[in-house]
């Protein structure tokens, strides 16, 4: 069988974690960040930019010391590397923005209990070299954001009217409520994944014939 | 009732604003848990002792930390602590009830990953209850979890039976059931005055 | 491999990780502190500004047993009293803050008090994680604002917040129907915020004259 060429390997990586192994649709890992901060479009964007920072930083640095942590320390390894990059990312939002560090509250350093993260770095990161780690992190940390953004925006345009802020629902339109609290997180993910698993279906009955 | 009394605490983190259904913690082990109602059981009983563990060890440590001006240690600490715990809980069922482990399996370790422990910890300082007060949180979170988990466990065991649509079938269901839970769970809103 | 240098190997990672951490999240500390502290100061600056009207200017105050005394900009002491100034450059009415244990979190808001009329003249509330669409109309909601527009604080009775439109006395406050624990806390924070402020205040305005 013939090596791929790098620029493939590196292509494929990155693209996993978007659909094929999408983190939130697929694998339902970090269901508690996805539902508790998608009610708006905008803490689902920095819920997620967070997560993929960690992911990237955390990947990075498993990778570059992968021979050197020895088998039986190495889930507290990981644990210590994410905990740090998860309270750099906590004080980052802090010093760039009050409003969404108070709008994401303690789901910020939540991220470090993620399973994603710690799964990538026990599954990928320990693995691989350094660059093919932050490149599979990104991807995963991608497709992570897009899910939230599937469910923020969704529950924030029906919930509050509003997309990022903006108002595009027309003033008649009496919001609803129920979808940006909690029961609304729990209909509009099983929603998704309705869609998904109907898209699925159609595809196999398409091939079949 | 006054918002600051233990027992209102232990309410508000057991039904009002139930750990799992109102906050979404701890929903890996609620998601994926067996139609065993037992099971369910034990492994609230084990969370709400981790819980209880963590949550004065975490107390203790905040104490320490804001002493000598080191908070931004507090998150690897706070990991640290329930680590540890959740190995002491470990040890313990092993020893006392060798039964429970082999029910429980990779569970237990798990619980580490749980984010309800953790955000246990996290929303007891940042809501700086004292020690009654976290005690009466730790409780009531742990209540809480058990008996979601519980309920989940339950519906799933009825649902075995029940002829589901093949695009709503696994997750998508147990994400339908639980919101309609969460829903219900919202009945409880004013109580306590 | 004997055993010992097995567990110094492990213990020597292990310890390394942390000390590698532990330097990380001081540097992280100290680059974000002084951003952290711009933010939450142009934050509480607009807050003042808008909880006293007619103010253009914020001046920070110390208040306590020995009187009230204003610091400059960069002192290091904390103010814990915030004072408008208008256009004219007098002193139109002073900022305190208070907190109160509502629905989900703690409720924190700012006050402004005008201390000839002895009255509430504003309020803002800085944070808070109410119910959406229900308890965090306490942000929103016009006619809870008109509440704190001249709220008695004289404190010849307590402030108190009463069920939706059963208001009859200046220093009741008009709660909302539907948010009566969260109304309550804005109540309560007011409450215990003025009485622990306003005599202090009173005397050591008494004193300077």
């Amino acid at each position: 069988m013939s090596e791929k060429p790098f620029s493939d390997i590196r292509m494929e990586t990155f693209t996993q974690g978007l659909w094929k192994d999408n983190p939130v649709f697929v694998m339902m890992l970090g269901l508690c960040p996805t539902l508790a901060v998608t009610n708006s479009a905008m803490n689902a964007l920095a819920m997620g930019l967070a997560t993929t920072f960690v992911l990237i930083c955390s990947g990075l640095l498993v990778s570059l010391l992968r021979n050197v942590i020895p088998k039986q320390v190495r889930i507290a390894s990981y644990i210590i590397i994410i905990a740090t990059f998860v309270t750099m990312a906590d004080y980052g939002i802090k010093a760039i923005s009050l409003d969404v560090y108070q709008a994401l509250g303690a789901f910020i350093q939540l991220i470090v209990v993620n399973c994603i993260i710690l799964g990538r770095a026990e599954a990928y990161a320990s693995k691989e070299t350094p660059g093919k780690a932050m490149i599979n992190g990104a991807g995963m940390g991608f497709g992570f954001t897009i899910a939230l953004l599937c469910l923020g925006v969704v529950r924030e345009i029906m919930g509050s009217g509003t997309f990022f802020g903006l108002q595009v629902m027309p003033d008649r339109f009496q919001t609803w409520s129920i979808f940006v609290l909690p029961p609304g997180g729990f209909f509009v993910l099983a929603g998704w994944l309705v869609l998904f698993s109907w898209l699925q279906e159609r595809k196999v009955r398409r091939e079949a014939v | 009732m006054d918002v600051n009394s233990p027992t209102f605490i232990f309410l508000n983190a057991f039904l009002i604003n139930n750990f799992v259904l109102a906050m979404f913690l701890g929903l890996c082990p609620f998601l994926g848990v067996s139609g065993k109602i037992k099971t369910a059981g034990n492994m609230g009983l084990a969370v709400t002792f981790v819980m209880l563990v963590s949550s004065v060890c975490a107390f203790g440590l905040n104490l320490l930390l804001t002493r000598y001006d080191l908070e931004f240690l507090r998150l690897i600490s706070y990991i640290a602590v329930i680590a540890s715990a959740v190995q002491l809980v470990e040890m313990a069922i092993k020893r006392f009830s060798p039964a429970l482990f082999r029910a429980l399996g990779i569970f237990l370790p798990l619980i580490t990953t749980n984010c309800a422990i953790l955000g246990l910890a996290l929303f007891q300082t940042a809501r700086e209850y004292n020690f009654v007060q976290s005690l009466a949180f730790a409780l009531g979170a742990g209540a809480g979890f058990s008996l979601a988990l519980v309920l989940m466990a339950g519906l799933r065991e009825k649902l075995e039976l029940a002829d589901v649509p093949s695009v709503a079938r696994g997750a998508a269901l147990s994400l339908m059931i639980a919101g309609l839970l969460s829903l219900a769970f919202m009945g409880f809103a004013g109580l306590g005055g | 491999m004997n055993n010992g240098s097995a567990s110094f190997h492990l213990v020597a990672t292990l310890g390394g990780i942390a000390v590698f951490s532990g330097v990380l999240l001081a540097l992280t500390y100290e680059v974000t502190k002084p951003m952290i502290a711009r933010n939450e100061s142009e934050a509480l600056e607009t807050a003042v500004l808008e909880v006293v009207p007619g103010a253009v200017e914020r001046e920070n105050y110390r208040l306590d047993e020995q009187g009230l005394r204003k610091l400059a900009k960069d002192s290091t002491e904390e103010a814990n009293v915030y004072a408008g100034i208008d256009e004219q450059g007098e002193r139109i009415g002073f900022a305190f803050s208070g907190e109160a244990r509502g629905y989900a979190d703690v409720i924190r808001i700012l006050y402004g008090y005008d201390p000839v009329q002895k009255q509430v003249i504003g309020l803002q509330v800085l944070s808070s994680n109410e119910t959406p669409g229900l308890g965090d109309k306490i942000s929103k909601d016009a006619d809870f604002q008109e509440n704190f527009v001249a709220l008695d604080a004289s404190l010849t009775h307590e402030i108190v917040t009463v069920k939706h439109g059963e208001k009859t006395e200046p220093w009741q406050i008009d709660g909302i129907s539907g948010a009566t624990v969260s109304s309550k806390a804005v109540g309560q924070a007011l409450r215990d915020s003025t009485h622990t402020w306003v005599p202090t205040l009173s005397a050591a305005l008494e004193e300077r004259k």
